[in-house]
């Protein structure tokens, strides 16, 4: 009986154990990727505050973090962020609409491919910068060219990847929805659409990639406001601490949302069977 | 009722799929299709059940009911985005009354403790019961079946042979079963189809007189056993 007993407990802590080491290399794992990038910052500082590099070109981390703590301590910060968020969101929103609505006729009828496919690609093949001077002859050096720019910047992604998605689904699934007599409808909305979801979400990650370089040019190119318009003032003062911590901040928003989209996508895409979600 | 006459579907210019069959399956019928690998089984009953339209020669289904054809194909090919349960009930036309039904398909194909699993977390086997509920589930008045028991264990392909038995008396299914398990064959059909060469044609027919359920060592299904080894054999060595 006793022996039972023990047996029992000892398989139960054998359990929790495992999943201790399992958080505890994680973390491990995690804190073995900031060494370098801490000791970078350590040698960084004491190279700038031993004078071995000069504070006017190569600013101190810490100066860098102060600039950030004094322009929110300002409060301005909030209005630069803001705006350039709100622009990459807005042409973000526009480019995935407009990908989403010609990526599912071009995936879905040949003919419209046909039609279509030939004049997009010859449109993709342009650099998207090449358009802003158009942009800003055509609608000013207002909001509506830099989010037409970050709109034309996100939609070949997510095109692309929507296009393939749709002509990737696989016949054998599409042929169970005709055997039940699904509607045209019906095949979209029930095996299309959730088989070239994956596919979809790779599109919608590298668009807001692209969506947070092209904002960089778009305010670069003219701005009162925004993160872009901190790196000209930067250049223009002298101040590469205001340079290097808009660019921190760049990286940072482009990581949440990037973080964001990947977190949405374990989330609809458990049904996958790939390496990530082995148990 | 099913009555196909002189069709013919072909492929690499006539030399693969199947060409001029003809026959008629009365309601409530069960026909096994036997067959080498390659002869045009598969692509036979993808014109039947309307996937395929390109052949030539007629076909006729006279079925009522708004499902009148379920197929089981030859690999599960479930939504690998839906559980278990959410694929069985897919294409079930109200889903809401099957809803009370869905538990009993789920303990009919001994999955009842699966129904909330991905496919990807299921064996091949699981997979195909999984499909095979799928299609029981729309009580379809005629049934095409491809191989359905192939990727399954000698035990839980006995158990859904006597389930298809079963619901085949319960609603005089109409059915016809492709497979390459002449036992099964001679266990579960009225009838039994030979189809053999490149592209295939009907080669032999044989009628198993035998009421159902069968006893599965019977002396007399041994005899057309042998029977049939003799026609596929033949059918070799035409080749
Ligand atoms: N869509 C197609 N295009 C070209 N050839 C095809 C097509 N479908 C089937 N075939 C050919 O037709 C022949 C018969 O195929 P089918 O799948 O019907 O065989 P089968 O009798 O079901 O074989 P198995 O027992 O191995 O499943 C094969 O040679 C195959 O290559
Ligand atoms: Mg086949």
């Amino acid at each position: 009986m006793t022996v039972n007993i023990d047996e029992k407990e000892l398989f139960v802590t054998k359990g929790k154990k495992s999943v201790k080491i399992n958080i505890e290399r994680k973390v491990r794992g995690l804190a073995l990727g900031l060494v370098i990038p801490f000791l970078l910052l350590v040698v960084w500082e004491a190279a700038v505050r031993f004078n071995w590099l000069d504070a006017y070109v190569f600013p101190a981390p810490t100066t860098i973090l102060q600039k950030i703590i004094e322009l929110a301590q300002e409060g301005t910060l909030w209005g630069h962020v803001g705006i350039t968020f709100f622009r990459v969101m807005i042409g973000f929103l526009a480019g995935t609409i407009a990908a989403v609505v010609l990526g599912s006729i071009v995936g879905y009828f040949k003919w419209f491919e046909q039609l279509m496919d030939p004049l997009i690609q010859a449109f993709r093949s342009i650099p998207s910068l090449a358009w802003v001077p158009l942009f800003i002859l055509w609608m000013g050096i207002g909001e509506s060219s830099k989010v037409m720019l970050i709109a034309v910047g996100v939609f070949f992604p997510i095109y692309l990847n929507i296009v393939s998605g749709i002509q990737g689904v696989d016949r054998k699934l599409i042929e169970v929805g005709k055997i039940y007599h699904f509607t045209p409808l019906q095949i979209v909305r029930r095996i299309i659409l959730p088989a070239s979801l994956p596919s979809f979400l790779v599109g919608l990650r590298s668009g807001v990639g692209l969506g947070w370089m092209f904002i960089v040019a778009a305010e670069l190119m003219g701005a009162s406001q925004g993160l872009g318009y901190l790196l000209v003032v930067g250049q223009n003062t002298y101040s590469p601490e205001l340079i290097i911590a808009s660019i921190i901040l760049f990286a940072l928003l482009g990581k949440a949302t990037d973080s964001l989209l990947k977190a949405l996508e374990a989330r609809a895409l458990k049904w996958q069977d790939n390496l990530q979600n082995q148990l | 009722m099913l009555k196909v006459k002189e069709a013919t579907r072909t492929f690499n210019n006539g030399l693969a799929g199947f060409n001029n069959i003809s026959f008629s399956i009365e309601e409530g019928e069960t026909v096994g299709i036997l067959g080498t690998s390659g002869c045009g089984k598969s692509t036979l009953l993808r014109v039947l059940s309307g996937l395929d339209q390109n052949y030539d020669g007629a076909i006729e289904i006279r079925g009522a009911g708004d499902q009148p054809i379920g197929m089981i194909f030859q690999e599960p090919r479930l939504m690998p985005w839906l559980t278990v349960k959410e694929n069985i009930l897919f294409g079930a036309k109200d889903e809401k009354e099957k809803q009370a039904t869905i538990q009993e398909y789920l303990n009919l194909v001994g999955l009842s403790d699966f129904d909330a699993h991905y496919p990807k977390d299921l064996s091949g086997g699981m997979a195909q019961r999984t499909a095979i509920a799928r299609a029981l589930i729309g009580e379809p008045d005629v049934l095409l079946l491809d191989e359905p028991f192939s990727a399954l264990d000698a035990f839980t392909k006995m158990q859904l042979q006597d389930l298809l038995l079963k619901i085949q008396q319960n609603r005089l299914t109409t059915m016809v079963v492709v497979t390459h398990d002449i036992d099964e064959a001679l266990y579960l059909c009225d009838r039994i189809f030979i189809l053999g060469g490149q592209p295939g044609t009907l080669q032999a027919e044989l009628s198993i007189d035998v009421p159902k359920p069968r006893d599965r060592g019977d002396s007399f299904l041994a005899g057309k056993k042998a029977e049939i080894l003799e026609l596929l054999h033949i059918e070799k060595e035409v080749i």
